[in-house]
This record gives structure tokens, sequence and C-alpha cells, in this order.
């Protein structure tokens, strides 16, 4: 219980460091850039396929316990309620914890066994600044971006499943999509949820990283710790935040 | 220049997805169609009524259930209604029902539009409404061939939305 | 501390006792060296030489006496820290040339950072440096392509990038061929006997050390044991310092490993 209050006390005040080193300076607009690029645009092919898989699967299954009560109309209302309310953030969001988080935190790691961090400080640059600022801004950027393209996928893997393969009338499973999901309740809580995941899952991915042991065990132990904890978290604090929304 | 090209991309794509899903698979479409105005209505029995059930006109949908509340005088529910204008104008006289998609799907409202040449404006009330059937009376009534002493009570339970 | 004083010494230990955690590494060391001198700083591993550097870059404060660096006097706020260090030169030992950068964009690195210079400055400054470590053609590498000697030659453009009046090395010349060994020597020296930068030199290769340096430090058994000039050194007869130039495994520096003794892993 103790060690834990340490470590959440610990993530709490590297995020008040990072939240203090936000001011932009020269170069952070490549850096960001950079990091953008390798922690979202990168994470997109997992992303989709990934998105496409769970639409095909629930659209399946739940093709199969609806046509049991007869409702098989109602098909569009559960792929969109709870792809948008649940699975499609907290999916999107392990995935990009293991593909994004650990690589981040492997980036840190690494640069502190190689000296880079300690490079950083004799050249009196802030490495928090530098290294660990960009970081926690892309992974808070692609994250609602990279939930939108899996939650844009398992509608469009939904809908072929449903429509081509299960001989859904497409009309019906659009309009019941639409009049049961909202733009605001649903959709919108989507984007709330994934932001809130990006920001926490890249600062304890940058923590790990960041406070790595230098050697190729710390950076190992830390990669590990981050995708571990960011799971846990996410699935901890989707509970959370739905508890708060309804 | 590759990151540049890649960023660009990405973020294009989220928009891209962010944009399609929108109006593809919410009901953003019905939130821009334009004006709209709202009515009110009273039930002594919602059933499973709950917010943002579409209200029909002939099986086309013309509008939502905006908010619910309890009447704590006369322990009615109270029904908002937004109505798009654009579906026209409904004469005073009209009739609203509350009626189930298929024998076990969701609530809606349906109208029935009546005669009068007056037509209800913002705010206005329905007044000649008819409840949500429920089931579970309805099949006391048959088994035991009188429904006395089994009038329903207002609908206080209904959910505001489903939690899954 | 007066004018003339920090106009003349680069760098002041007086009686600094350096600790790692409950571990004494270093008890009353003291030393002056003054501007544009070559100093080599020699030891066994683990004698604290690391802690050494790692005191005067104030990256670890000294328990007791005193530091000066460059007329400073440690341990100094962040952000003066952050400005005093923009005068020092440090070449690590791990070069920590930023593995998402090209060559050149690491050697820019401190120029972005520190001066107003537009980007064509900064590219003819980075070419000026990368050409004085013979490594002008080498801009578009990324650092995973160099070797390690190659590695750090960028890493010492880089520390020069700023002009800072001085350098520390720390082990440049651990693991490397002889020839690049060479290399590194004979830019130290010059580096030192052109431009005039003060320069300390940590290491435990004697023989490169003695080629070059002004004066001589020895640490072992976590005190300076010896302080001179290389020909003073070679001379000495005290039996912990031929132990050392000879590389005998027997003697007063102990083999084994002490639990109170005065070893580090640093």
């Amino acid at each position: 219980m103790r060690e834990l209050l340490v470590r959440l006390g610990a993530l709490g005040l590297f995020g008040l460091r990072i939240l203090s080193s936000l001011s932009p300076q020269r170069g952070s607009g490549s850096d960001l850039l950079r990091q953008i690029y390798s922690v979202g645009a990168r994470s997109v092919p997992i992303v989709a396929v990934g998105g496409a898989f769970v639409g095909l699967v629930m659209s399946l299954q739940g093709y199969r316990t609806l046509t049991t009560f007869g409702a098989s109309n109602a098909l569009g209302t559960l792929l969109g309620l709870s792809l948008f309310r649940e699975l499609g953030p907290v999916l999107a969001a392990l995935l990009f914890c293991g593909r994004a988080c650990s690589s981040m935190a492997a980036e840190l790691g690494l640069m502190r066994t190689t000296d880079q961090i300690t490079a950083l400080e004799m050249m009196a640059i802030d490495p928090v600044r530098k290294a660990v600022v960009p970081r926690f801004l892309a992974g808070l950027i692609a994250m609602p971006i990279l939930t939108a393209v899996f939650c844009a996928f398992a509608i469009f893997g939904g809908s072929v499943q449903a429509v081509w393969v299960l001989g859904l009338d497409p009309g019906h499973y659009w309009a019941a999509l639409q009049g049961s999901v909202s733009l605001i309740d649903d959709y919108g809580q989507a984007f709330v949820k994934s932001a809130v995941f990006g920001a926490v899952l890249s600062l304890i991915a940058t923590h790990a990283g960041y406070h790595a042991e230098p050697t190729i065990e710390g950076t190992s132990r830390a990669t590990t710790g981050a995708v571990v904890q960011g799971s846990l978290m996410v699935l901890f604090l989707d509970f959370l935040l739905s508890a708060l929304f309804y | 220049m590759k990151f540049e090209i890649g960023v660009g991309a990405f973020i294009l794509l989220g928009f891209g997805c962010a944009l399609a899903l929108a109006f593809s698979s919410t009901d953003v479409r019905s939130r821009l169609g334009g004006a709209s105005y709202s009515v009110t209505a009273r039930f002594s029995n919602l059933g499973e009524l709950r917010l943002r059930a579409p209200v029909k006109i002939a099986g086309v949908k013309i509008g939502e259930v905006a908010s619910i509340r309890l009447d704590p005088e006369r322990y009615d529910a109270i029904v908002s209604l937004r109505l798009n204008s654009a579906a026209g104008a409904l004469p005073t006289d009209s009739a609203a029902a509350i009626n189930t998609a298929g024998l076990l799907g969701e609530r809606y409202i349906s109208i029935s539009p009546g005669g009068e040449l007056d037509a209800l404006g913002d705010g206005d009330e329905i007044v000649f409404t008819q409840s949500a059937i429920v089931l579970e009376n309805l099949i006391g009534k048959y088994m035991f061939g009188n429904g006395k002493g089994s009038e329903p009570a207002p609908a206080t339970d209904a959910p505001a939305t489903e939690t899954p | 501390m007066t004018e003339s004083v920090s106009s003349t010494e680069a760098l002041r230990f007086a009686a600094v006792s350096i600790k790692r955690g409950e571990r004494t590494v270093l008890a009353d060391l003291s030393f002056v060296v003054q501007t544009g001198e070559l100093v080599a700083v020699l030891g066994p591993s683990g004698a604290g030489k690391s802690s050494l550097l790692a005191a005067a870059t104030g990256v670890l404060e000294c328990a007791a006496g005193t530091i000066q660096v460059l007329g400073q006097t440690l341990p100094l706020p962040r952000a003066q820290l952050f400005a005093l260090r923009r005068r020092i030169g440090f070449l690590l030992q791990g070069s920590g040339l930023l593995s998402d950068l090209n060559v050149a964009e690491n050697v820019a690195l401190p120029l972005e950072m520190h001066t107003e210079l537009d980007a064509a400055g900064i590219k003819a400054l980075v070419a000026k440096k990368l050409a004085a470590v013979g490594l002008g053609e080498a801009a578009e590498l990324s650092p995973q392509q160099l070797s390690g000697g190659m590695a750090r030659r960028v890493a010492l453009a880089r520390a020069l990038a700023l002009d800072p009046p001085l350098l520390l090395y720390d082990e440049p010349f651990t693991g490397l061929d002889p020839i690049t060994k060479g290399v590194i020597v004979k830019l130290i020296n010059d580096l030192c006997r052109r431009l005039g930068l003060t320069s300390i030199v940590v290491s435990h290769d004697v023989a490169e050390c003695l080629a070059i340096a002004d004066r001589v430090l020895v640490i072992a058994n976590g005190g300076l044991v010896f302080s001179g000039t290389a020909d003073e050194l070679r001379a000495s007869s005290d039996p912990l310092l031929r132990q050392f130039l000879e590389g005998a495994p027997d003697g007063p520096i102990s083999f084994e490993y002490r639990h109170k003794g005065a070893h580090s892993h640093a």
C-alpha cells in the first residue's frame, strides 16, 4: 500500500514537472512531429486491423445473441453503443499501450543507458523538456486520432459482416446506429476517454523510461512496467470514467 | 520531410475517420437537421420510454424525446418532445401514443395528426395521449379476467440512459 | 575569492569530500587547475575519478569543502548551474549522441538551444566544428552508423560547439584501437595548445595521458596520492605509484574488494 502511494506520488510529481516544462523552445516543433510520427502514424496499421477484427467478431456474436430474441435489427445499436462507450477507447488504448508506450519507455530507457540524458544535462538542456515533453504531447494528440481510426474500422468491419455476410438490411443497420448513438453522449465520450487515456499512458511510459536504471535490464524492466501499469490503468480509469459519465 | 508527410497523413486520416463516423453512425444529422420546436405531453405511464427515443408520424422520424420529468402534484410523467420544423406543423388536436417497435423492441412515441386548422407552437401541450401498454398488466387482466386494483403506478423507474 | 584569482584558476577543489550514499568516495581532496593547463587525472577503476567530474559539474554535491569552477562556487541553483554548464564542454565516456538526430543535428543542438544564430549560421559553425575533429564528411550519418572513435569525435565536436573555456574528458581513450586513440590524443593536445582550452582528462590510460599532460594528478584509495609533472611521476619511487604505472597485480592498491575500502562502481 505504501509503495503504491509512493509510486503514485512520483508519477504525479513527474506529471507536474512535464506540465511546468510545456513551454515551447527552439526545435520543439520538429521534435513533436517526429514523436507523433513514431507514436501515432506508425500505430495506425495495428489499430486499424485490430478495429476491423473487433467489428467483425462483435457483429457475428451480437447477431447470434440477438437473433435468439428476434431482435437482429438492433445489431447496429449494440455495435455502436458498446464500441463508442467502451470498446473503442479501451481497446485502442490497450493496443497503443503495447505498441507505443513500450517504445516510448524503451527509447527513454535507452537514452538513459547510453548517456544521452546525461549528455543533455551536461549541455545545459533540460532532458524533460527536450526528450519527455514531445513524447507526452504526441501520446496525448495521437490517442484520440487512433481511437477514431479504431472505431471507424470497427464500424466498417461490423457493417461488412452484418450486411454482406449475415444479410442484414443495410438501411436497418445504419438507421439503428444513427438512431441510438448520440453525438455528444456516446461519440463525444469516446474522445474524452481517449484523451484521458492518451495523457495517462504517455505519462506512465515516459515516467518508467526516464527513471529506468541505466542498464539493459533496467530498460527492459521499465518497458515491461510501462505496458503492465499502463494496461491496468486504462481498465481502471475506464471504470472510473464510465461511473462518472452515467 | 518524411515526418511532416507522415504526420499530415495521420492527422488527415484521423479527421476523416472522425467525420465519417459522426455522419454514418451517430445522430449528427438529426442534430444538424435545422430548426426545431418543442411540445410537451402528459402520460400516466411511460413504460420503458427513455431519453432520445424517436418521435414518429406514420413511421417516419420527426423528432426525439428531449426530457422526461414527473409532475409532483398529479404524478404524471411530462415528456418534452423536440420536433423538426421541417416535418410541418401539427394540428392542435394531434394525439401522442407510446408504442413499441416489435414485441420486445424499443419504445417510441407515435403521433397521429388531428384535423384542426390551428397548429401546435413551441411550448404547447399535446392533450390527447395514450400511455404505454404494460405487458404484465395485460397478461394479468387476461389471466384473472379483470384488472381491478392493478392500476399501474406512474412510471418513475424510467432510466435516463442505459448503462452497459 | 577575488577577480584576479578567478581569471587564472579554472577549477579549484579545496578540502573536498565526496560521498555516494553513505560511502565516502573521495576525502579531503585539494587541487587547482590553472587556465590553459592540460591536467590528467589518473587512477585505477573505481578510485572516484568519475565522481570527481560529477562534482565539478554540479551533478554530485560535495559533502565537505568547496569547489570553484570558472570563478563560481558550487552548489548553484539550477538556472545558474545550467548557465555555468554552457561554459563547460563535457566529453562523456559513452559519447551520449542523441540517436534520433544525425551527426550534424547533434552538433547543432547546443547551438540551437543556447544561441540566437539562424539556420545558416548554425550550419556553417557545425561544418567548422566537424572539420576540426576531421569528420566534415560525416554530417549526414546517424549515430548508429559511427564507429566508437568517430562517435567520440562527434561528441567532442558537440562539446566544443559553444566554444567553452573548460573541457572535461571522461575516459576519452577507453575502448579505442591504437590509431583512433592516437587521433584523440592529438585532438585533445591541439585543442589545449592552439585554442588555449583548459582541459582535464580523467583516464586510466597512463601512457596516453603522460604524453600530453602538463600536470598529472593520481587518485587512489580515496584521496590524492600524487600531483606533479609527467616526468616527476615517471621518476617517482612511491610503491603505490610504481604499481599503478607498471600494472602490477600486487601492491598497495588492493585487488580484493573490501567493503569499507575506497572502491566505487563509478
